[in-house]
């Protein structure tokens, strides 16, 4: 993915938060694998006592691996900014357009898309879980599922937006979704200047996951080149 | 509850810290708990809001101290304690010790997964009532503090906004999480200024809002 703010963010970001990644800290050997036996054994229990299927497993481990990203997402903006009956879908309906590119279920019930303008930007969080519209953007990142992230996106969202190196005009309207309910939000950007006349998978190179969730916008035309 | 999930507004954890080209799972461990959570929700025992609940009402040192997937996996494990299905003793000796009860279990089958997945589990509900409150109500958020699960955020009790769009009427998460039946109920999203939710010196270009349910609002 085009995560291209992460390093300067890296910069900048002060001490690390150890806790923020704890189970992904590969040094934490120890640790980790006794998470992992305790997985493996209550799965051994589960497929012992028939609760689950390994079959049924491997298949969701699959989907959520290979078949759900933040490239469908990317389809969905590029063909909006291709198409303004399908925009206008869009935004009427967020689950029910995007059904017609063939996406949608767990995770995706519900999703409204709300539109960045010249004066608007938009940011998604979750402050009480980590709902996040997943058929279109596949699992939610870490940062998107922890503390710092869901805490301030809602007191203080240009600090957190600027974390990723974006940088909004001081007279650009925020608006923050708190996604409590079960209707999931993702973020239509703008399109950007100078790609007038791309086919939709040329401008859906454009589009990062991050600026369908707020956190960043898309990339520059010489950028994707 | 006022559990450790309810973190809107907090500023004391840090900078957020994104990940160049993250990985989809970070450990091996990740997507077992992701299936195992997947598939036993599927069983028909407890609803999606139970398992959210399982989680939020883990104690706050171990929530905030736990990766998102040891978070799961917590909550699974005491969600299969509860239904007798699974217990410690077992999980600590990778075996089957004890028969379980006869129950009817709907098991999630291999060739299920795929069309169920797209299908999804949609939770909006014929509206079998009026909404009370329509585009454009000032709208004030009941101060509620329940010990038991709900989605109406610590930060926006006591405050109001303007009611911006109804989303339809949807199964009610504080009746359906504790086997209270889905108790559908309408849903707004409410929105409210910066000013309202942090004071008067919060930036007045920024605002925030909710899906909110009609039980919130007064």
């Amino acid at each position: 993915m085009h995560e291209d703010h992460a390093e300067a963010v890296r910069d900048v970001s002060g001490e690390p938060r150890p806790h923020q990644n704890a189970g992904h800290d590969h040094d934490h050997g120890s640790e980790l694998s006794e998470v992992e036996l305790r997985v493996r054994a209550l799965e051994t229990v589960l497929v012992a006592k028939g609760l689950v299927d390994p079959a049924a497993l491997d298949a969701i481990v699959e989907t959520y691996e290979t078949k759900v990203g933040p490239r469908n997402g990317a389809q969905v903006v590029a063909h909006a900014w291709s198409d303004p009956a399908f925009k206008a879908r869009l935004l009427e309906d967020g689950a029910k357009a995007i059904r017609e590119l063939g996406y949608g279920g767990r995770g995706g019930e519900h999703i409204a898309v709300v539109e960045n303008t010249a004066g608007i930007h938009n940011l998604v969080v979750c402050t009480l879980c980590s709902r996040y519209p997943w058929p279109v953007l596949g699992l939610p990142p870490v940062w998107y599922k922890s503390a710092p992230y869901r805490s301030r996106a809602v007191i203080d969202p240009r600090g957190v937006i600027a974390e990723f190196g974006v940088h909004l005009p001081e007279d650009t309207e925020i608006r923050v979704w708190d996604s409590t309910s079960e209707m999931r939000y993702l973020v239509l950007p703008m399109r950007p200047a100078g790609t007038e006349g791309w086919s939709e998978e040329r401008l859906a190179a454009l589009v990062t996951r991050d600026c369908m969730i707020g956190t960043g916008l898309p990339l520059w035309p010489d950028a994707a080149q | 509850m006022n559990g450790a999930q309810d973190v809107g507004g907090m500023t004391s954890f840090g900078p957020v810290q994104p990940e160049p080209n993250e990985p989809v799972f970070h450990a091996a461990f990740e997507p077992r708990v992701l299936a195992n959570v997947l598939a036993t929700g599927v069983l028909g025992l407890w609803s999606g809001d139970a398992s959210r609940f399982a989680r939020e009402s883990l104690p706050p040192p171990f929530y905030y101290t736990r990766s998102y997937y040891e978070i799961w996996l917590a909550a699974l494990e005491k969600l299969l304690a509860e239904k007798h299905l699974v217990s410690q003793d077992e999980i600590a000796a990778g075996k089957k010790l004890h028969d379980m009860q006869d129950m009817p279990l709907k098991v999630f089958r291999g060739d299920k997964v795929a069309p169920a997945l797209a299908l999804g589990w949609p939770s909006e509900r014929p509206a079998t009532n009026q909404p009370r409150f329509a585009v454009g109500h000032r709208v004030r958020m009941k101060d509620i503090n329940p010990p038991t699960h709900t989605r109406l955020p610590r930060y926006t009790r006591g405050k109001s906004g303007t009611i911006e769009k109804v989303r339809g009427c949807f199964v009610f998460p504080d009746s359906n999480a504790h086997g209270a039946g889905e108790d559908p109920q309408w849903c707004y999203n409410v929105r409210f200024s910066a000013r309202e939710l942090w004071g008067d010196d919060a930036d007045p270009k920024i605002s925030v809002s909710i899906d909110a349910f009609e039980p919130y609002l007064e």
